[in-house]
């Protein structure tokens, strides 16, 4: 009843995930070099985060659904907390929340054309309204924007993911929806990882030395190189893809991976704060672990959509 | 039974709404007492102070937690008066009425009896997202038990959540900073100017993001 258990590849994948948390705990707890509790926090957490994930892939519709408007949610939240609010805002937000629930259920209907335009239109023309309608109008640009902006990154551009859920297998026979969140999802991941190491191990020129000097072009590109080699491996087990499309697909998702991340960095930087909130040990906020996503997630969500879904109706 | 609605009510709906809707980060500098008598000294500016307040100790000690409240904001609505008091275990604070008993006789008896008070210095809830200057009924309290524990707690964020004068709860991550007791000082001002540096202290803890009214 509330299952709904996607293709074997899928379920092999998600096996091969685990286990590599599995080797990265023995690792994490075992070995005195690597104990740290740092790194054991961040460990259990993504634990929670696969446990989570894996749900989304194998559970029916509904809670899938669910799972991906509470991730919106709790993100708006961690966002519209971080940044400087007005009492007027109240009424706007109130309006902004309405529109995550509102958002899910055009995904749920699978109204395609709707779930693209209701945030950059409808709720883009609404907001602004009700703002006047309160009648405060000192600082009136900037509440708008950043309360917009906000929307868009988690709710718009998080949405893909769950849209993604909802596609149908003929476009990608082998492992159906499931199989291409699980590659995107994965591959956004890996990349934060891998530009990490990369950065740890040999890193020397930043990137963009005043948003995020840790960030260098070593990490970047090894980063790069790492997710572009392994989208490449595993698209024939999990996607559509042909070698062209899975070389640019690996390409796109780790470089925007970077630039989600950097954008939230930049975000955090404006405000004055290390993190974007505490609520996952050892990854900092929902927004620090999710940043990437936000940008991997429509990039890969309309690459995919043009080349393998053409005349399907979605 | 109003023992068991409340547990019901405090491990149902508050919890859900504290825990899901709004989203509580604490920065234990000490952690809250887990026996009585103690003081619970908060900043006040919305409803759900108590609320939020009461979640952050476990279940077990829910008989004993006992907000203050003044009367004439609940006391005259009945059904009002009846989930404030027997629900939310309120000991009711009669400001401005003239009886023989002092108005914080009760606050007494209740510490006498182990029990753990929540106060809220400033009186009312105030302007949003701002400390008022603190009443000295606490002091008062404090002078005569001077060996109960007074921990100041700082609260941010609900006054964004619930503001005064609001009826839709609109849904932000909170903090709540809870700083080591302090004791009676042997001196009233000099009490009620280490009360208000310590809430001073635990509100710089955290990043304020509301503006003011005239931004």
């Amino acid at each position: 009843m509330l299952w709904n258990l996607p293709a074997s590849n899928v379920l092999w994948a998600l096996a091969a995930i685990f286990s590599l948390l599995g080797v990265a705990s023995l690792v994490v707890f075992l070995i005195p070099a690597y104990r740290q509790v740092e790194l054991q926090k961040r460990l259990i957490s993504w634990w929670w985060i696969v446990a989570v994930f894996a749900l989304v892939l194998i559970t029916i519709h509904p809670i899938a659904l669910f799972l991906c408007g509470f991730l919106s949610f709790l993100a708006f939240k961690e966002y519209v907390s971080l940044i400087p609010t007005r009492r007027a805002d109240r009424r706007v937000l109130f309006w902004a929340y309405l529109a995550i629930i509102i958002q899910y259920y055009l995904i749920s209907l699978h109204w395609y054309s709707m779930f693209l335009i209701f945030v950059p239109v409808y709720v883009f023309l609404f907001l602004p309204m009700r703002m006047v309608i309160a009648g405060e109008t000192e600082g009136f640009l900037k509440a708008i924007g950043t309360i917009h902006w906000g929307l868009m990154l988690t709710v718009f551009s998080l949405g893909h993911l769950a849209y993604l859920l909802l596609l149908p297998s003929q476009g990608n026979p082998i492992a159906g929806s499931a199989g291409l969140t699980l590659y995107l999802v994965f591959l956004t991941a890996i990349n934060d990882i891998a530009q990490y190491i990369w950065g740890k191990s040999i890193g020397r020129h930043p990137v963009t030395p005043k948003v995020s000097p840790n960030k260098t072009w070593e990490g970047l590109l090894g980063g790069m190189a790492t997710t572009t080699v392994l989208a490449m491996a595993i698209a024939p087990w999990l996607t559509p893809f042909n070698w062209i499309h899975s070389l640019a697909i690996g390409l796109i998702i780790s470089y925007a991976g970077f630039v989600g991340d950097v954008t939230i960095s930049a975000l955090k930087r404006d405000l004055g704060v290390k993190d974007s909130g505490n609520s996952i040990p050892g990854h900092g906020g929902i927004l620090d672990r999710i940043d990437s996503l936000t940008y991997t997630a429509p990039l890969f969500f309309h690459f995919t959509v043009y080349f393998y879904f053409k005349g399907i109706t979605i | 039974m109003k023992r068991l609605l409340r547990v019901l009510f405090f491990s149902t709906i508050v919890r859900l709404v504290v825990l899901i809707i709004i989203g509580l980060r604490v920065i234990e500098q000490s952690p809250l007492p887990r026996s009585g008598p103690a003081i619970i000294c908060a900043n006040h500016n919305s409803h759900l102070d108590t609320m939020v307040l009461m979640t952050l100790f476990p279940l077990r000690l829910l008989a004993k937690l006992r907000p203050v409240a003044a009367a004439e904001y609940f006391l005259p609505n009945p059904i009002l008066a009846w989930f404030v008091i027997h629900i939310v275990g309120v000991i009711p604070l009669h400001r401005h009425k003239l009886t023989t008993e002092h108005p914080l006789a009760k606050c007494s008896e209740a510490l006498e009896r182990g029990e753990i008070l929540i106060l809220y210095p400033e009186g009312s809830r105030g302007e949003p997202e701002s400390i008022a200057s603190f009443h000295s009924g606490i002091a008062h309290l404090a002078k005569r038990h001077p060996e109960v524990p007074i921990y100041p707690v700082f609260i941010y964020g609900l006054g964004k959540v619930l503001p005064k004068g609001e009826k839709v709860l609109v849904p932000f991550f909170c903090d709540v900073v809870i700083s080591p007791p302090v004791f009676w000082s042997g001196h009233k001002q000099s009490f009620m100017d280490l009360l208000q540096l310590k809430m001073q202290e635990l509100s710089r803890q955290i990043n304020i993001t509301e503006l003011p009214d005239k931004y």
